[in-house]
């Protein structure tokens, strides 16, 4: 076989690849949006879901989402930054710094099943609070931070290096060339990929199954007293977020229009994820824009 | 922390005497001595001694690799963000050896400034870029910052230039316009020595004369240590002229004998192009 043929037959077998890859996405986002997408309307959103009856909502569990989302990106990123900062800027190659990236990659790596194990024993019975929006929020923290480490650091490893040389180069410290030059550089690509994690959290079902529950309480959306066992905002009472509830639903539901149910909550989990994507994408190259352009 | 030192650019004796041409040796501005410096095991500079005067333009030239830019950086410690570097000697900048562990690289980084060969302006405005290390320093009053912002664009003319929109992107010169706003940048922490690592090598020809006019001019204010890889220019801008050979400094003379009668071989061969 000569090269020009071997040649070929790679390019052919990588079109295929890249075409089986498009075809998969395409078919899988078809058929859930296809089913789906005729369930939703304004009262599948906001409804609350039933357990017996056929005409439940979702309202509950797109707000748990959501708030459990949130409260997980207020843990994470400020320790994600901190560890990217660390790994980046700070730690000298050597043993200790090998350790921690080990550390790092074995927690990307665990099993979410694994981490809601763990997130059992240490948010739900260790603290005695039971199933509740605080736990399910600490144990994607740890799903998450490593990922949040990592975008932190590449962020800041790929601001090019003259423009940290320029900032020390006129006596100033490392932390305040940290802050003013290397942060706002690396800025889009931390959004970016934060926005992009916030995907996966936001799919995420088997680390909040026995951390955030399988329940949620009768809730009052006009109570915003956060401390109230009634209020949404309340973050000790348990919390069924869409991805557990498809799950739910699909194994232990009574309800006769389950299909239903499972079809459009899947097309709302799946249209969220996607405008997390296309909003990552469109914030990342506004900010680089605004941030590099004039003005 | 110690500061590193006061500023002392007028006030030594020798400076009182006018600054005649015929003075031999004008007073040292930094005196190295037997300096080495290594990146793990390679020996970059090579027990190297010379001092370099004040108010004067000292050239750096060799082949690539030769250690003339890990001489210059290491001057003011920049070697300082690479894994592994280590120096041993001294380099006496009025007293204090810039070597030593006791430095306050941060304030000495103040007063020995640095450019660099590739044009590197923060991606704010032209006002933000030279303001930014000001800030850091506390100074915060507007009227303050406006006066440093003009003189130090003036000294580095480019003041005409950009008067009229300090405030749009850095990023929206061009790239001689870029390097002047990197040195006005440098000059306005006023600084006693300006280290120039290829300032103008990235440039076209007419940036590039640009800058060696300006560097001429700073010469009268500013002890200037500048590598290069153009010959012309070491030839037309500096006063005294270092020659180095993998990690040796071969030879150090007055530039006008250096370019017409080295008294080395290597000398004579790299600078009529014999190799390098």
């Amino acid at each position: 076989m000569n090269s020009k043929v071997a040649d070929r037959i790679a390019t052919t077998i990588f079109y295929l690849i890249a075409a089986t890859i498009v075809t998969v996405l395409v078919g899988l986002l078809g058929y859930i949006l296809f089913h789906g997408f005729s369930k939703l309307n304004i009262d599948f959103l906001t409804s609350p879901s039933s357990s017996f009856r056929a005409g439940g909502g979702i309202g509950n569990q797109l707000f748990n989402s959501f708030y459990i989302l949130f409260l997980t990106m207020v843990f994470t990123v400020p320790l994600g930054l901190g560890g990217g900062i660390y790994m980046a800027e700070y730690a000298r190659p050597g043993r200790l710094t090998n350790a921690i990236r080990t550390c790092i990659e074995v927690l990307a790596s665990l099993p979410s099943i694994v981490i809601g194990m763990f997130g059992l024993l240490m948010f739900v019975n260790l603290t005695g609070w039971g199933y509740s929006i605080l736990g399910g929020a600490l144990a994607l923290t740890v799903f998450n931070l490593p990922v949040m480490v990592r975008v932190c650091e590449d962020a800041l490893r790929t601001v090019a290096r003259d423009q940290k040389e320029a900032s020390l180069a006129l006596g100033i410290t490392h932390w305040h060339t940290i802050k003013t030059v290397l942060l706002p550089a690396a800025f889009p690509s931390i959004l970016t990929g934060a926005i992009l994690a916030s995907g996966r959290v936001f799919g995420e079902a088997a680390a909040l199954l026995f951390t955030a529950g399988l329940t949620t309480p009768t809730l009052d959306f006009s109570n915003w007293n956060p401390f109230d066992s009634t209020s949404p905002l309340n973050i000790f009472r348990p919390a069924e977020t869409l991805a557990v509830h498809i799950w739910a639903v699909n194994t232990q539901g009574l309800i006769p229009d389950v299909r239903e149910v499972a079809d459009g909550s899947s097309a709302v989990l799946i249209i969220s994820v996607l405008l997390f994507n296309l909003l990552a994408r469109w914030i990342g190259s506004v900010v680089h824009k605004k941030i590099t352009a004039s003005k | 922390m110690k500061t590193v030192m006061e500023p002392k650019r007028t006030n030594t004796t020798t400076e009182q005497q006018p600054r005649s041409e015929k003075t031999e040796t004008k007073p040292a501005a930094l005196d190295v001595k037997h300096l080495n410096i290594y990146y793990g095991e390679n020996h970059a500079v090579k027990d190297v001694s010379f001092s370099i005067e004040k108010n004067a333009v000292t050239a750096l030239i060799g082949p690539s690799g030769c250690g003339k830019s890990t001489f210059l950086r290491s001057i003011n410690r920049m070697n300082d963000l690479i894994p592994g570097a280590k120096s041993t000697g001294e380099i006496q900048y009025d007293d204090v050896n810039l070597i030593g562990d006791d430095i306050n690289v941060v304030a000495l980084r103040k007063e020995i400034g640095m450019v660099f060969q590739k044009p590197n302006p923060f991606p704010k405005s032209i006002y933000n870029n030279i303001v930014h290390a000001l800030k850091f320093n506390g100074i915060r009053s507007r009227k303050k910052l406006d006066g440093i912002v003009e003189e130090s664009l003036r000294k580095a003319a480019l003041w005409d230039e950009v008067k009229d929109r300090l405030h749009e992107s850095a990023l929206s010169l061009s790239g001689g316009q870029q390097q002047r706003l990197c040195i006005a940048r440098t000059l306005a922490m006023k600084p006693n020595i300006l280290l120039l690592d290829e300032p103008a090598s990235a440039l076209d020809p007419i940036s590039n004369a640009k800058i060696e006019d300006l560097i001429m001019e700073l010469k009268k204010e500013y002890t200037i240590v500048i590598v290069t890889h153009n010959m012309h220019q070491a030839s037309r801008i500096s006063d005294k002229t270092a020659f180095f050979l993998n990690g040796v400094l071969v030879e150090y003379d007055k530039t006008d004998r250096i370019f017409t009668n080295p008294s080395k071989k290597d000398t004579e061969d790299y600078i009529t192009g014999r190799f390098g």
